[in-house]
């Protein structure tokens, strides 16, 4: 399952290792992570995902610790060093914006510029350019106080981009927002991805953000890894079952094939076919990720051909996990892609189901990252 | 400097209040900061430490400093081997007595000021570049101002009205040690009503006005920090 060894010949990594004993937080990790895109740190709360955070930033101490960042060590107990807090190339998003109430927006991303200022090695990226990429410039004059809590947190997010860090930090920077909010700050968050090489520790206890914002994935349970790697196989190892609840499911990506204007229906291509979706996402040939959800995919032994369900792909069975209470979790094969697919165990028995058998997939319906 | 009777005295408490208060927010500030972060079992007895010139007598702490700082106390024989001179009957003696009597009006404001800051704003300024001091001074004295002012305010006013502790430890020196409280005293002795009465006016209205000024920027302080 672990991707990420041969991750580390290519492109450089994030490697840390903590130990901590606490009776409220325990966490024993070793991990390493690429250098770019955004990884997940998925866990229910209370797993440690915070404490990890903190142990990366420095505002925890760890009884042992190890942490390099692009090669470079920035702490390791054993031989006594440890950068301090402030001298940790990382920006930091809290779940609460913490912006300093006694400046302005201007004044609360100044902080962070000035201090970049010594750095040359970061990711300086313009001012004008960060500003722009949140849509900051009308909110420039306002007090902290004035500001919705998506406006807030976007210029808390824009403030951390400007302390020019090496690694972003993202400790669920949705969570204490209303679903509104969420889907008005998760647009900037897809912007920030698409458009700088900035590495982002993105965690999460959503499988919802997750699946739409990471490209690898680090599940975390009380202060342990059960897997990482790139997010599309760890979604589908049936071993997590903290995966297999009703938000089960897996990612594919695919390309946009055409658009039917009269249905408003988006053709796209994968690696078992075409699936229609709802609404208009692009030029031809624009990659698109999807999310299906397990609940979403039912399965039948024929083709079926009075159903109301436009999308239906042969796939094939690849492992078949029970013991989810009444259901059972099925991990198909589509091309080289890999579905997932939620039953009941009683239908599972009466389909006969088993490794190996070629069936047809049913999906109900599929989310669109971008 | 205008002159009339008891202008003296005057100026010289406004000498010894300003710089108690510059010194009381030097030694205050590190202090209140500590005992607002600290879970120390120490804590309590500091505290109870600093709070002591409120409820003890000013005779009973000028009787005490008097000793200390005498020529064959602890501090001031240490005093006379350094300068020369006696601590006790001169300005540096009361400048110590009064830092000491003064202390809780410049700590406690501070000390609550700063526990009622949020300090994860303090967190997010490390990591946005900051070291320790420096986002002491760029988010914990700014989001402050109010306890500083009060801080200030309180010192000074509370250090220009001192009269027991400054009769013990300064006695009655022109120019020296003979405050504005001491010059009072000394012309409703010698029933010299008039002076009396104008000095006197001249400190009612003088804390009255300083009190005044402290109350009404708190209010408009604390009506700009609720959003809405």
């Amino acid at each position: 399952m672990s991707t990420s060894k041969n991750i580390s010949d290519v492109i450089g990594t994030v490697d840390f290792r903590y130990k901590l004993n606490r009776t409220d937080n325990s966490l024993d990790i070793d991990l390493k992570i690429p250098i770019r895109g955004i990884t997940g740190i998925f866990g229910e709360s209370g797993a440690g995902k915070t404490t990890l955070l903190r142990c990366i930033a420095g505002l925890e101490t760890p009884i042992t610790g190890r942490l390099a960042v692009d090669g470079e060590v920035w702490q390791d107990t054993t031989q006594k060093i440890s950068r301090a807090i402030h001298q940790r190339q990382i920006g930091y998003v809290f779940q609460e914006s913490r912006l300093f109430s006694h400046l302005n927006v201007l004044g609360n991303l100044e902080y962070a510029r000035r201090r970049a200022v010594k750095f040359q090695s970061g990711n300086a990226v313009e001012f004008e350019h960060i500003i722009d990429l949140l849509d900051l410039t009308h909110l420039l004059n306002r007090v902290p106080d004035k500001l919705s809590g998506g406006e807030a947190q976007r210029v808390s997010i824009a403030r951390a981009l400007l302390r020019a860090p090496r690694l972003m930090l993202m400790d669920e920077p949705l969570a204490a927002l209303d679903r509104v909010r969420k889907d008005e700050i998760l647009p900037f968050l897809d912007r920030l991805h698409a458009e700088l090489s900035l590495p982002i520790l993105y965690v999460s206890h959503s499988i919802e953000e997750v699946c739409r914002l990471c490209d690898h994935l680090v599940v975390i349970d009380r202060g342990k890894v059960l897997a990482d790697g790139e997010i599309q196989s760890v979604l589908v190892n049936l071993d997590l079952p903290l995966l297999a609840g009703e938000e089960a499911g897996a990612v594919i990506e695919g390309t946009i094939h055409a658009y039917n204007s009269e249905y408003d229906l988006t053709e796209l291509q994968f690696s078992a076919g075409t699936l229609l979706i709802p609404g208009r996402f692009g030029q031809k040939s624009t990659p698109l990720r999807l999310r299906i959800r397990a609940a979403d995919v039912s399965l039948c032994r024929s083709r079926p051909d009075d159903s109301s369900i436009q999308n239906i792909i042969p796939v094939t069975i690849d492992e078949i996990q029970s013991g989810h209470g009444p259901y059972a979790l099925v991990r198909l094969r589509a091309g080289s892609d890999l579905l997932m697919a939620r039953l009941t165990r009683r239908s599972s028995d009466q389909l006969e189901l088993k490794s190996g058998d070629q069936l047809f997939a049913q999906i109900k319906s599929v989310a669109v990252r971008r | 400097m205008l002159s009339f009777p008891g202008s003296g005295p005057l100026w010289l408490s406004v000498q010894l209040a300003a710089v108690t208060t510059v010194m009381l927010i030097l030694i205050g500030t590190p202090l209140a900061w500590w005992l607002s972060g600290t879970a120390s079992r120490l804590k309590s007895v500091i505290e109870a430490a600093v709070a002591l010139p409120i409820v003890l007598p000013p005779t009973v702490m000028g009787f005490y400093l008097l000793i200390l700082l005498g020529p064959y106390g602890s501090i001031g024989s240490w005093w006379v081997n350094l300068t020369g001179e006696t601590l006790t009957f001169s300005f540096s003696g009361l400048v110590i007595a009064s830092c000491c009597y003064s202390l809780p009006f410049a700590v406690q404001p501070l000390q609550n000021a700063f526990e009622a800051l949020n300090r994860r704003d303090l967190e997010a300024a490390w990591t946005l570049g900051a070291s320790r001091l420096d986002a002491f001074f760029t988010v914990v004295v700014p989001q402050s101002m109010r306890g500083f002012l009060n801080a200030v305010v309180l010192s000074f006013a509370h250090t220009m009205g001192e009269f027991g502790v400054v009769l013990m430890v300064g006695g009655n020196i022109p120019g020296e040690t003979r405050v504005i409280s001491i010059e009072i005293y000394d012309k409703v002795e010698s029933l010299q009503y008039t002076d009396a009465h104008r000095l006197s006016a001249i400190l009612l209205v003088f804390a009255f006005t300083i009190l005044l000024l402290m109350y009404t920027l708190n209010r408009r302080w604390q009506r700009k920090r609720i959003p809405g």
